[in-house]
């Protein structure tokens, strides 16, 4: 993935190792053939709208709002996922406890099981009269059928994205860099606040990006539970679909595109945010 | 759906896995026909196609496999727009047999007179799902409007059967208001505030009541409501018909384009028209459709069905109208759901 390289420009400086032409012919093609050519028909078609038609589209009221939960929800969730996951991170890699193997297991079956069953389930346990939906109700909380509930659903399947990624990085920290700064006179808040968590900045990045994506785009789980309520708790995905069953495939493409753009920007910025701490605080760069 | 696109794409390669094994020879006297479908009709078709097969059989000595693909009833005819290679669409409106007709050419604009009965088979009707009891005390449309009444219905602009509840509650109000569009359209609007939860399909609004507990009412194709009485016992829910209602004709066409490349057109019209015989009008009405000939049902059937003023899509002007003018983009239902009204 882009974001993993932290080198500088190497493409004519001479290689030890072998077989980077081919390596990267085949990168290109590849990329090109499943990512590049589906992407680039999507803002083929909608660069046939035309500027005013195209703007109009994408500032349509209703569409600005489903943009605007979608990503909104997205990113809370991409932050909780963070916070947790880095906590989790922590635990699997710091201690030894019985169990820790079927934890560890269990934080990669969000990506296993369909989105739409997760959605279904979770749906189950925090409607009004679910499990977990009828403890909140009395207090006049609701989960299910409101944006909290589009971010439970994100949280669900966003999860193993950022202790994936911070997982490696904090194994090679080793406990040596926190007693020397325990000998130094650091306290255990300064260790963890001047010294690990630095460091692990760049992986923690890394794993809110592709969490946050992950959310962003995400359908089969949200709808679900999200209720589909106009301008409340409707996606930008479901909007796609509706305008589709419309057979206004130019408002379908023009919301599209306008995620591509949004998304593509969001990630570069975060991609250079990451690059930058990395070469800040990073660990073996 | 994720998973039903799945299935869809696995039919669609079990159909073409099918012909290829056809062109090399091996299984030359089985056809396969695929009938593209909505939501509710799952088991309806399940004997249809059975039944079918079976008489096909007797009479041809050819064997023939039905599948069907179930599903919303405007996705499943994007669908077909987009190649699924449906030998016949059984779907809940006709405006989504017309957007294939107009989009892929597959099938003639004058599909909806080659079969009788502007070419529905079967009919149905909206109404009243309560909780047992009728705890709220809903007997009529203008009950769902009152103070605290949650309403389930899925959302028009992704379901079929949603249009219907759209339009049989804009009939009641006009006719409640004396033929008033603009007391109707207030009411319908009143109604909408009422929805907590706008699922995609029929059958997710139906989960949303039954499984969820969410709401006080659901709004829901007869046959659709019959079955979750079946399925979840009597004892829980009942069936309210209100006062005037809308005659749901979800109509079926054969899809030309298709079947001539497949060569399967004698087969799909014999099975679209086998919907129409006796058998066919049975097994409607069992499954809770109001059969167009109600004399060749099971008159016990039948009897399960309340009277009710029903009214045509024709009211409305016809779908060629009513689609646009309530559903489009910008349409009334868009009017509805502007923020700040």
């Amino acid at each position: 993935m882009a974001f993993r390289s932290s080198r500088r420009w190497q493409f004519r400086q001479p290689s030890v190792i072998p077989g980077f032409g081919l390596a990267l012919g085949v990168t290109l093609t590849w990329l090109t053939l499943i990512v590049l050519i589906p992407l680039s028909g999507l803002i083929w078609r909608s660069s046939g709208l035309g500027w005013s038609k195209f703007f109009a589209l994408a500032s349509d009221e209703r569409t600005v709002n489903a943009l605007t939960i979608s990503f909104g929800t997205a990113f809370v969730a991409a932050v909780i996922n963070l916070v947790f996951g880095v906590v989790l991170a922590w635990v699997l890699v710091r201690y030894r406890f019985p169990g820790k193997r079927v934890i560890d297991a269990m934080v990669d079956l969000p990506f296993a099981l369909p989105t739409a069953v997760a959605g279904i389930a979770l749906t189950a346990l925090y409607a009004p009269n679910g499990w977990i939906g009828s403890l909140l109700a009395p207090l006049g909380i609701k989960i299910a059928f409101t944006p909290a509930g589009i971010v439970v659903a994100l949280v669900f399947v966003g999860l193993p994205f950022v202790v994936r990624t911070v997982q490696p990085i904090m194994e090679e920290i080793d406990k040596e860099v926190e007693e020397a700064a325990a000998t130094l006179g650091a306290s255990r808040y300064q260790t963890i606040s001047r010294v690990l968590l630095p460091g692990l900045l760049p992986a923690g990045l890394t794993g809110f990006a592709l969490a946050f994506a992950r959310g962003v785009g995400e359908y089969g789980s949200v709808i679900f539970i999200a209720g589909n309520l106009p301008y409340v708790s409707e996606i930008a995905p479901l909007l796609i679909i509706i305008r589709l069953e419309e057979f206004n495939y130019p408002a379908a493409t023009a919301i599209a595109a306008v995620m591509l753009l949004l998304s593509f920007i969001m990630l570069l910025v975060i991609n250079t945010i990451q690059s930058w701490s990395r070469r800040r605080y990073g660990y073996g760069a | 759906m994720g998973s039903n696109r799945l299935t869809g794409m696995m039919k669609l390669a079990l159909v073409v896995g099918g012909l290829q094994l056809g062109s090399l020879g091996l299984a030359q006297a089985d056809t396969t026909i695929l009938n593209v479908s909505y939501d509710p009709t799952r088991e309806l078709y399940k004997d249809v196609n059975a039944a079918f097969a079976e008489k096909w059989k007797a009479d041809t000595g050819e064997t023939v496999t039905i599948q069907t693909s179930h599903g919303g009833s405007g996705k499943q005819a994007r669908s077909v727009i987009d190649g699924l290679e449906a030998d016949v669409v059984t779907l809940a409106l006709e405006a989504d047999i017309d957007a294939i007709a107009k989009e892929s050419g597959k099938i003639p604009v004058d599909w909806k007179t080659r079969f009788a009965n502007n070419s529905s088979p079967y009919t149905s009707t909206i109404v009243f799902l309560v909780r047992k009891g009728n705890p709220k005390g809903i007997k009529d449309w203008g009950d769902l409007v009152k103070e605290d009444i949650q309403v389930i219905t899925p959302n028009p602009k992704t379901s079929g059967g949603a249009r219907w509840n759209f339009l049989a509650a804009w009939a009641w109000a006009r006719a409640a208001n004396g033929g008033d569009d603009a007391k109707a359209q207030e009411y319908v609007a009143q109604l909408f505030k009422h929805v907590p939860v706008l699922d995609t399909g029929a059958r997710g609004s139906t989960t949303t009541f039954v499984q969820r507990g969410l709401g006080d009412v659901l709004l829901a194709w007869e046959n659709e409501a019959y079955l979750s009485l079946e399925e979840l016992g009597p004892d829980n829910f009942e069936i309210i018909t209100p006062s005037i209602s809308i005659r749901a004709e979800p109509p079926v066409a054969l899809v030309d384009g298709n079947v001539d490349n497949k060569g399967t057109r004698k087969v799909a019209e014999a099975y679209l028209n086998y919907l129409y015989s006796d058998v066919g009008q049975k097994l409607a009405a069992k499954h809770y459709y109001r059969p167009f000939k109600p004399e060749l049902a099971d008159p016990k059937d039948t009897a399960r069905f309340a009277d009710v003023k029903l009214v045509t899509i024709d009211e409305f002007g016809g779908w060629k109208e009513a689609q646009p003018k309530f559903f489009a983009d910008g349409g009334v239902f868009d009017q509805i759901y502007k923020p700040g009204q």
